[in-house]
């Protein structure tokens, strides 16, 4: 094969794709155990530190990811933290994912009826262990079809990462594209192939829980 | 940081009102596409229902930056199309098919009885989905569609990829003059939680008055 899909292309892009996967795999994995601490947070009323919280998780959740890929690029090295794009991409995707996670895992326990808790605690069970045996894995349950819907939009927005040159699929392809504008219509199309193979094998998954969960 | 809004305030203010522009005609757009959408996913037709639900699925699954940099990349080479309208043909094509979710699910779990009870009273399909099924489906939509309004307004940073002029373009022009990357954003940062920030407040009083309606 030649051309738009000769084998230099072709594996240069497939390349991207690994990066694509494991910046998602890595930050998937952060963001779920950073969101599931900060849902508890958020659910469970500690004073004063739950309000602190609150306040960080929402402002970070209304703004655009984009930003913060940028901030902690560019202006964290001003602070004296000096990231790779690798690095910043991931740290900037783990923050922000982080907050979606925790709103989802607090609706979750929000979900779970009250009388669960209350009959926890009356069976002689601590807080803690009402919290860990009884009230996480009824919500966990919930809140997976949420969490890798969200999971699915984090591996979409891997492709910002683009802005500041990390060698993922998207930047690649615009490599391979800048070579030769026929390869233009070609690569979008491999491109949005291979995303939308991703995360619709991701939406397939998500669809299942939803109807085991039904019945 | 004070310093760098009273020099940059017209710059600033530009792409605070491009990001505007660009998320209210998003908003727009994707709610008229989104609701035509979700009418063809749940249509009896075979043939618009696999169109609806291949639109929905395919722009779903796809980053919106493939989207935006496809028009502004191939379309543009035939077509005079400039870095904004990219942007926001992107921004419309993306979040409708969020939209057309969130509608398709406000529609479903409006009771069956009120599609039966409209088709027994002579009314043709289309007539009871547009006067009686829709409205209602629409309202108890309205929550998720919230959601994915302040979305939108995040999602228009986009147009900073595309040229668009936008507040997150303006920032990268302002940051990369002075160096200070640091206070810029933050600024910047602020300017979206205003919009944010108080699409959040109008959505939760939205929520609370159609919560006492329902209770009512």
């Amino acid at each position: 094969m030649s051309g738009a899909f000769s084998s230099i292309n072709l594996h240069y892009l497939f390349g991207g794709l690994g990066i694509t996967i494991i910046v998602s795999l890595i930050s998937i994995i952060i963001s779920f155990v950073v969101g599931l601490i900060l849902g508890v947070v958020l659910y469970e009323d500690i004073p004063y530190f739950s309000r602190t919280v609150r306040f960080i998780v929402n402002t970070i959740r209304n703004l655009p990811l984009l930003l913060l890929i940028f901030f902690t690029y560019f202006a964290l090295p001003k602070l004296g933290i000096e990231l790779n794009a690798f690095a910043a991409t991931v740290v900037a995707m783990s923050v922000f994912e982080a907050t979606m996670v925790a709103e989802i895992i607090r609706g979750g326990l929000l979900s779970i009826g009250q009388g669960q808790k209350e009959g926890a605690l009356s069976t002689g069970m601590t807080n803690l262990q009402t919290l860990w045996y009884i009230e996480l894995p009824q919500a966990l349950k919930r809140s997976i079809p949420p969490l890798i819907s969200q999971f699915i939009s984090l591996v979409k927005d891997t492709s910002l990462a683009t802005a500041i040159v990390l060698p993922e699929m998207m930047f690649r392809s615009q490599v391979i594209y800048g070579q030769n504008p026929n390869y233009m219509i070609p690569m979008f199309i491999l491109v949005a192939a291979l995303y939308f193979m991703v995360n619709y094998s991701l939406s397939l998954l998500a669809k299942w829980f939803d109807r085991r969960m039904v019945s | 940081m004070i310093n760098i809004f009273m020099q940059n305030w017209q710059t600033i203010l530009n792409g605070f009102w491009i990001t505007i522009l660009s998320s209210l005609i998003g908003l727009g757009g994707s709610l008229l596409l989104g609701t035509i959408f979700a009418l063809m996913e749940l249509a009896p037709n075979k043939i618009l229902k696999f169109i609806g639900n291949a639109f929905v699925e395919f722009f779903r699954n796809i980053p919106l930056l493939v989207i935006t940099l496809f028009f502004y990349v191939v379309v543009a080479k035939d077509f005079k199309i400039s870095g904004f309208w990219a942007g926001t043909i992107g921004l419309i094509l993306y979040t409708s098919a969020f939209v057309a979710e969130c509608i398709r699910g406000g529609i479903n779990s409006v009771d069956e009885g009120q599609m039966e009870g409209a088709r027994a009273n002579g009314l043709t399909y289309t007539q009871a989905m547009i006067h009686i099924v829709l409205p209602q489906g629409f309202k108890l939509a309205i929550p998720s569609l919230g959601n994915q309004f302040i979305n939108l307004v995040k999602n228009s940073s986009i147009l900073s990829f595309v040229a668009g002029f936008d507040l997150m373009y303006q920032a990268n022009v302002i940051s990369g003059a002075n160096l200070d990357p640091f206070n810029t954003y933050i600024i910047v940062g602020i300017f979206y939680l205003i919009i944010t920030g108080l699409l959040s407040t109008v959505m939760r009083q939205i929520e609370d008055r159609l919560g006492k309606g329902r209770l009512q």
